[in-house]
């Protein structure tokens, strides 16, 4: 059992991690007992046997119950195409939209959802060889009519939520805004002042440039009051 | 590049082919190191200057030859020209398509191109009639007739063939004059290569593949060797690896068989 | 391979014509990430080779008919532009760059993990700005570098150089003219981590023992090259640590 890495140190593809038996999370793969990094990514690991390596970039690939948002592409007869900055275009069809089951065919689907209108969506489906289906049918799901959207690369998101929401619920109590997060690098600030939602996309900004370098959250909170300093001396 | 459904092999046969291969066993019954029959004519197409076409198994490749006088290329005035062109039309099977050349076309025609001029096969620098204007051009254009796999080697042993048999009317030059005779001369030959493709099944190594061990195997390496078992040409294809000691496994498997296809050669020569 | 032997690609100190030995490297630079659209991106200086490569993937992929059900397609496009040589090249698709497409993506496919992303496409885009020998070698390094920087998968970087013989020597990475008027050319790429070849081409002459000498070379050559592809990847993130670490002094 020995480990090739410091803990946090940042590894590229291909790049030995350890050689033994490790619990092991994150895109490594293993060959005759060499664990190998497959991206570049920052590795954690822990003196219990623990290795874990964050990715510092990748698509999104949609899973099962991934909150998401999504940006209407395309408008059907019985449904809706739509964007979900992944490698697959994502289905949303009619009945995961009405709430009663009308006969689809005879309505204008442009009235209810259009190209360009954004939503809040989970995926209800998702096996690579149908396109991913979506619903926006439960509460807290459903077009978005303000606030601003950004885009980090998606495997930067749980750096944004931060562990037990640590990072997400400080963003939302110093700047006064609330946020959608989704899984497929999309975030949604939502303030009552497009000041304050402006101060967070600078965070979030930061966060993804800054997130393979230690003491992120301690960085953040100073940032974030100097921020809210700042605006205020305005 | 497509899904085609006969590019997708049943998974049971891939199994087979694997597990005879696990014996040191072929589907068709081979040996690692064995070529299928080859069966090659010559001398069939009349307008052509040189012509041959090889039954390499279930693979069938004409190779068509024309000698004609053109103008040498502007920064070799004194060698004749050698353009190889090669392709893989739709009847030769359902996976290809019709249109220009794709991928496969080009490989498999500079391939050739290049072992045949590594080599020296045809002696460029004896094709020249008048230096600066006026020279032979060899045309070697091959045609895939029927693909059972390896078309490089059926190809090859064509396109070989073919120039060898190759005869075509002496010119003689008097005063930048270009004077055709009625003698038939032969191309002047050099180095005559033999090419020996190599595919990696599993950590398996076998001589010309077949259609189904193509369709399975995770690369294939083509070496060129000449008449003094030294290597004129390299060509590894498809996404797969292979590793150092493979290579030069491969290498000495090559130079070792090409000594079969060599005698098989010289039985066409040995009637001119 | 023109006029063999005729230039004095060696001259009697052992020095080439840029003054290199016969086992040197020209200078290389690496930058990766430099791209604003492409998912992956990455910048090749090799002697006066200059050559981008960007990767975008994976993606839907176009048309619908070259999708495979259980992968990704790897798709290469490896293009020369006009003014990238001596003389005037047109600029559409020669049969050499229809050839070298297919050699480099099959050089790279290998380190891709295809079975991740089915149905989709990853392609693969290289344009040699400057061309003085050894661009193929130049173009796989640096789309090795582009594929990682667009977070893809990969069991290894892919590594290339080409080996060669002039005036009867074995030598490491031609330049234009030793590929013009040398005796062989070999071009390489190998996973490095995992002592894979992935690309192997001859042209010209070897013996035997020449060729097992000539490929022994150009596996140690691949090892350096790849530690400059390794230093260029991880450069971006310690440049913003250090930048992050100064400000909080």
């Amino acid at each position: 059992m020995t480990l090739y890495v410091k803990n946090k140190q940042v590894v590229i593809p291909g790049e030995t991690i350890a050689y033994g038996k490790y619990d092991l999370q994150g895109p490594v793969y293993v060959l005759k007992q060499r664990v190998y990094s497959k991206v570049i990514g920052v590795v954690e690991v822990d003196e219990k046997k623990k290795i874990n390596l964050i990715p510092l970039k990748g698509k999104y690939v949609p899973r099962e119950g991934d909150l998401i948002i999504g940006k209407i592409v395309d408008v059907g007869i019985t449904g809706w195409t739509v964007d979900i900055n992944a490698p697959y275009k994502a289905v949303l069809p009619a009945s995961e939209v009405l709430a009663k089951p009308t006969d689809a065919a005879k309505l204008d689907l442009s009235k209810i959802l259009d190209i360009g209108d954004l939503i809040v969506a989970k995926v209800i489906a998702f096996d690579y060889t149908r396109d991913p289906l979506l619903t926006i049918k439960e509460s807290k799901l459903g077009k978005i009519t303000k606030g601003t959207l950004v885009e980090i690369t998606p495997v930067k998101i749980p750096r944004v939520i931060g562990r037990k929401g640590s990072m997400i619920n400080m963003i939302k109590s110093i700047l006064n805004v609330e946020l959608v997060v989704g899984k497929n690098g999309r975030i949604l600030v939502v303030g009552d002042d497009p000041l304050k939602e402006a101060l967070a996309v600078i965070a979030i900004k930061k966060i993804e440039r800054e997130a393979h370098v230690p003491g992120l959250t301690n960085r953040m909170k100073k940032f974030l009051e100097k921020l809210v300093k700042g605006e205020k001396a305005r | 590049m497509s899904s085609k459904s006969e590019l997708i092999i049943p998974k049971i046969k891939k199994e087979t082919i694997l597990s005879l291969l696990r014996k040191d066993k072929r589907i068709d019954d081979r040996g690692l190191d064995d070529y299928r029959e080859i069966e090659i004519t010559t001398n069939l197409i009349g307008k052509a200057d040189g012509s041959a076409i090889v039954k390499l198994g279930d693979t069938t490749v004409i190779t068509g030859v024309k000698v004609q006088l053109d103008r040498p290329f502007p920064d070799t005035p004194e060698k004749g020209i050698q353009i190889v062109n090669a392709e893989l039309i739709p009847l030769a099977s359902p996976i290809f398509e019709p249109g220009p050349p794709g991928e496969e076309d080009v490989e498999l025609s500079r391939v050739i191109d290049r072992g045949l001029r590594s080599s020296e096969m045809i002696k460029l620098d004896e094709l020249v009639l008048i230096p600066g204007e006026k020279v032979w051009a060899v045309f070697v254009d091959i045609y895939a007739l029927d693909h059972g796999g390896n078309l490089i080697d059926a190809s090859a042993l064509a396109s070989v063939a073919a120039l060898l048999t190759t005869q075509y009317n002496k010119v003689e030059v008097e005063d930048d004059n270009i004077i055709v005779t009625d003698e038939k001369i032969n191309l002047p030959i050099g180095n005559i290569p033999v090419f020996v493709t190599i595919a990696k099944i599993g950590d398996k190594l076998i001589v010309d593949p077949s259609y189904e061990e193509e369709l399975v195997m995770d690369a294939r390496i083509t070496f060129v060797i000449d008449e003094n078992e030294s290597i004129t040409g390299i060509q590894k294809g498809n996404p797969g690896v292979f590793t150092y000691g493979e290579i030069m496994e491969a290498k000495n498997i090559a130079i070792r068989v090409s000594k079969k296809l060599r005698e098989k050669l010289a039985s066409i020569t040995k009637d001119l | 391979m023109t006029t063999k032997g005729s230039i004095e690609l060696i001259n009697k100190e052992g020095l080439r014509i840029d003054g290199r030995k016969v086992y040197e490297l020209r200078p290389i630079k690496i930058r990766a990430g430099f791209l604003k659209n492409a998912d992956g991106s990455a910048y090749i200086e090799l002697g006066h080779n200059k050559i981008i490569a960007a990767v975008y993937g994976p993606r839907e992929a176009h048309p619908r008919h070259v999708i495979i059900p259980d992968r990704a397609v790897v798709r290469c496009r490896y293009h020369m532009a006009p003014f990238s040589v001596e003389e005037r090249k047109s600029p559409g698709f020669s049969r050499r760059e229809i050839e070298l497409s297919k050699v480099i993506r099959e050089a790279l496919e290998p380190s891709i993990f295809v079975e991740e992303f089915p149905r989709t496409a990853i392609d693969i885009f290289v344009e040699v700005l400057e061309a003085d020998g050894g661009t193929r070698t130049a173009s796989i390094t640096a789309a090795s570098v582009a594929l990682a920087d667009a977070g893809i998968p990969l069991r290894d970087l892919v590594a290339s150089i080409a080996v060669g013989k002039a005036n009867g020597q074995i030598i490491l990475d031609l330049n234009g003219l030793e590929d013009q008027y040398g005796d062989a050319d070999m071009p390489v790429a190998m996973m490095p981590g995992l002592g894979q070849i992935t690309l192997l081409q001859a042209d010209g002459r070897f013996t035997s023992e020449e060729f097992e000498k000539a490929l022994a070379l150009a596996v140690k050559a691949i090892k350096k090259i790849y530690r400059v592809q390794k230093e260029a990847l991880k450069r971006r993130y310690i440049e913003i640590s250090k930048e992050v670490l100064e400000s909080e002094q």
